[in-house]
């Protein structure tokens, strides 16, 4: 096999889609630079939120404030805010459904007297549950008025001669054994996807252009009376869109780094391990894949049409290698040996595992590196005799 | 020199060529004349490579298109149907690109390219991005590109499709050069003044059979005083007084 044809289609290719701003944005400028900044800013969002949501009063709306004057100061001296409102109950869930107060709190009339008579005096408590960014709030104020209840209630056994301690019975002490990094993952889990679109992204305009772009142009007629063995030019073709895909792979990662290195995510309890060392193995992690994403890509376009054909299918087609990634999410997957012969999923579970902060399984790494290469070469093949077909010229 | 023998094709149930033969000779620009969608475009094809004959074969130089498509690929210059060039590149590397795929070493395809752009009074051009070019423009790019490994014969599919007279003019020179240079030339029309005045030989093609061929004088007698005739009464041998 001599490789000068490759050599020359994948020089050709390259140059050409140098001067392709549509084949740039995608490589140099989406993927790389948009994902990045997005989970970034995301990250920052929810940080900021929940420094917000732990210092921050909350503001609690009280209906009939004048019938819980005890309860009320309790909650003001423990970081509430409390409003006077007056409203009927029909007037308290509108407020709360337009998010005019977030959290209302109605005192009933009997209140006082219940309360005096050592009945369960009730409270209401309105807020919207599809708001998410309140839950915290909702859970603070409710915990508040249990609170309360639970001083109340000691008070009560002191004045009638028994130890407040033994009615508690049980005390639950919480452990959270997730570690600062393994916690990221929760955060950065979208971030292995972004990896690995945006690196097929970055090929993706050259694939189209190579090969139904070029038939569409009417180029690839006297592409294909050259002396090269049509095989060859489809090689050529693949290891330049698998080129645009490792600039963008790499950009990618970096940006990333970059990027995290800007948020503050200590203050979540969080480290981002996203230092030089893991930013390259998770790019190594990825690498394997481009040529697998490469042949891929091509091939599909390699059935359309034309230009605008391949694009539809693409957009559609680009998405599905990422399933099982979906699943993982779902799934709860871990890495296990199986798994590592899944291209897309090999590379995620492993990527998850470098976000960690955990040691990469030699084996796994090898057996993802190995299967993933060989898929890859296969389909390489069978862009090639795709492309000794006579249909191709369409 | 190009041969076709007994070259059949056809696409599911239409039968496109049906037993088509003919010789081009090396000195000589040869028209293959016929109706839209008589064979001319499928035949061409199988000559430089791209479609594979069901049956029969071709020979550039003596070599078949079927047993050795490589070889037959490096003695031919091929003008096809639409004459797409890569816009992104420049005329120049337009040409070089191709000057690469046959194997041209830097210095000699630049060279080459340099002395087609010369030739084909590229120069204003040259060195512009393909993006803009008119069709003349777009035209000569592509027909430097089908000369420069110095093809011993030049195939050309509807050359002046879609080009103004001047640029018909100019390729008009061209291939008369190229004739006059010893080379085989064979082109494919459908406009018969095209055919007359620049043709040595002719192949007339209908219903993807050759139902005549040879010197425009030959075909003249068979038919009428003016090729058109000649023509017409080929292609309708029934409606013939």
């Amino acid at each position: 096999m001599r490789p000068r044809g490759i050599w020359a289609v994948f020089r050709k290719e390259f140059r050409e889609n140098l001067r392709d701003r549509r084949t740039l944005l995608s490589a140099l400028v989406f993927g790389p630079v948009l994902g990045p900044v997005l989970v970034a800013v995301l990250v920052q969002f929810s940080i900021s939120h929940a420094e917000e949501q732990s210092d921050e009063n909350i503001a609690v709306a009280v209906m009939h404030a004048d019938r819980a004057p005890n309860l009320l100061a309790y909650l003001t001296a423990h970081g509430a805010d409390i409003v006077n409102v007056t409203l009927d109950e029909a007037g308290a869930r509108q407020a709360v459904a337009s998010q005019t107060h977030k959290i209302i709190l109605d005192i009933p009339a009997d209140f006082g007297a219940r309360l005096q008579e050592g009945q369960p005096a009730p409270v209401v408590l309105y807020s919207d549950g599809s708001r998410g960014f309140d839950r915290r709030g909702v859970g603070r104020v409710r915990a508040l008025v249990s609170q309360y209840g639970i001083e109340i209630a000691q008070l009560r056994f002191l004045a009638a001669g028994i130890d407040p301690i033994s009615v508690l019975p049980i005390s639950v002490q919480e452990i959270d054994v997730s570690t600062p990094s393994s916690r990221s993952v929760l955060v950065l889990n979208m971030m292995t996807y972004l990896v690995l679109l945006s690196m097929l992204f970055g090929g993706l305009y050259l694939a189209i252009d190579a090969t139904a772009g070029e038939r569409e142009r009417g180029s690839l007629e006297v592409l294909l009376t050259s002396p090269v063995p049509r095989e060859h030019l489809i090689y050529g073709k693949i290891l330049a869109a698998a080129a645009y895909m490792f600039i963008s792979l790499v950009l990618t990662v970096t940006m990333f780094a970059i990027a995290m290195s800007f948020v503050g995510l200590e203050k979540l309890g969080i480290t981002a391990n996203l230092g030089p060392a893991a930013a390259s193995t998770l790019a190594a992690c990825c690498v394997p894949l481009i040529l697998f994403g490469a042949s891929y890509l091509s091939i599909v376009s390699g059935f359309a049409k034309s230009y605008r054909e391949a694009q539809t299918y693409l957009g559609l087609v680009i998405t599905v290698p990422t399933l099982p990634l979906m699943f993982a999410g779902m799934l709860g997957l871990q890495a296990k040996l199986p798994l590592m012969f899944v291209p897309f999923l090999s590379q995620h579970l492993l990527m998850t595992t470098v976000v960690r902060a955990e040691p990469i399984e030699p084996l796994f790494f090898t057996v993802s590196v190995v299967s993933t290469l060989v898929y890859g070469v296969v389909l390489m093949f069978v862009a090639g005799r795709l492309y000794r077909r006579e249909g191709l010229l369409g | 020199m190009l041969e076709a023998r007994g070259l059949y094709k056809s696409f599911g149930k239409i039968d496109a060529v049906r037993g088509v033969s003919f010789s081009a000779r090396d000195g000589q620009i040869t028209g293959l004349l016929g109706p839209n969608g008589a064979g001319k475009s499928t035949t061409l094809r199988m000559l430089y490579t791209v479609l594979k004959p069901d049956q029969g074969d071709a020979f550039i130089d003596g070599g078949s298109v079927t047993s050795d498509p490589l070889g037959a690929r490096r003695a031919i210059g091929v003008l096809s149907h639409g004459a797409g060039v890569y816009n992104h590149l420049t005329a120049r590397e337009n040409i070089a690109y191709f000057g690469e795929l046959h194997g041209l070493s830097r210095a000699d395809r630049d060279a080459r390219a340099a002395e087609l752009i010369e030739l084909l009074e590229m120069q204003p051009f040259a060195d512009r991005l393909a993006k803009g070019f008119s069709q003349g423009q777009k035209l000569k790019t592509a027909l430097a590109r089908a000369l420069v490994h110095k093809p011993k014969n030049v195939l050309l599919d509807e050359p002046t499709n879609g080009l103004d007279v001047m640029a018909v003019r100019g390729l008009r020179q061209l291939l008369v050069q190229l004739r006059d240079a010893g080379h085989c030339v064979l082109f494919s029309s459908h406009v018969m003044q095209e055919v007359e005045q620049l043709c040595d030989e002719v192949v007339v093609i209908a219903r993807g059979q050759v139902v005549a061929a040879g010197t425009l004088d030959t075909i003249r007698a068979r038919g009428g005083e003016r090729l058109e005739d000649a023509f017409v009464a080929l292609l309708e041998p029934e409606a013939k007084p």
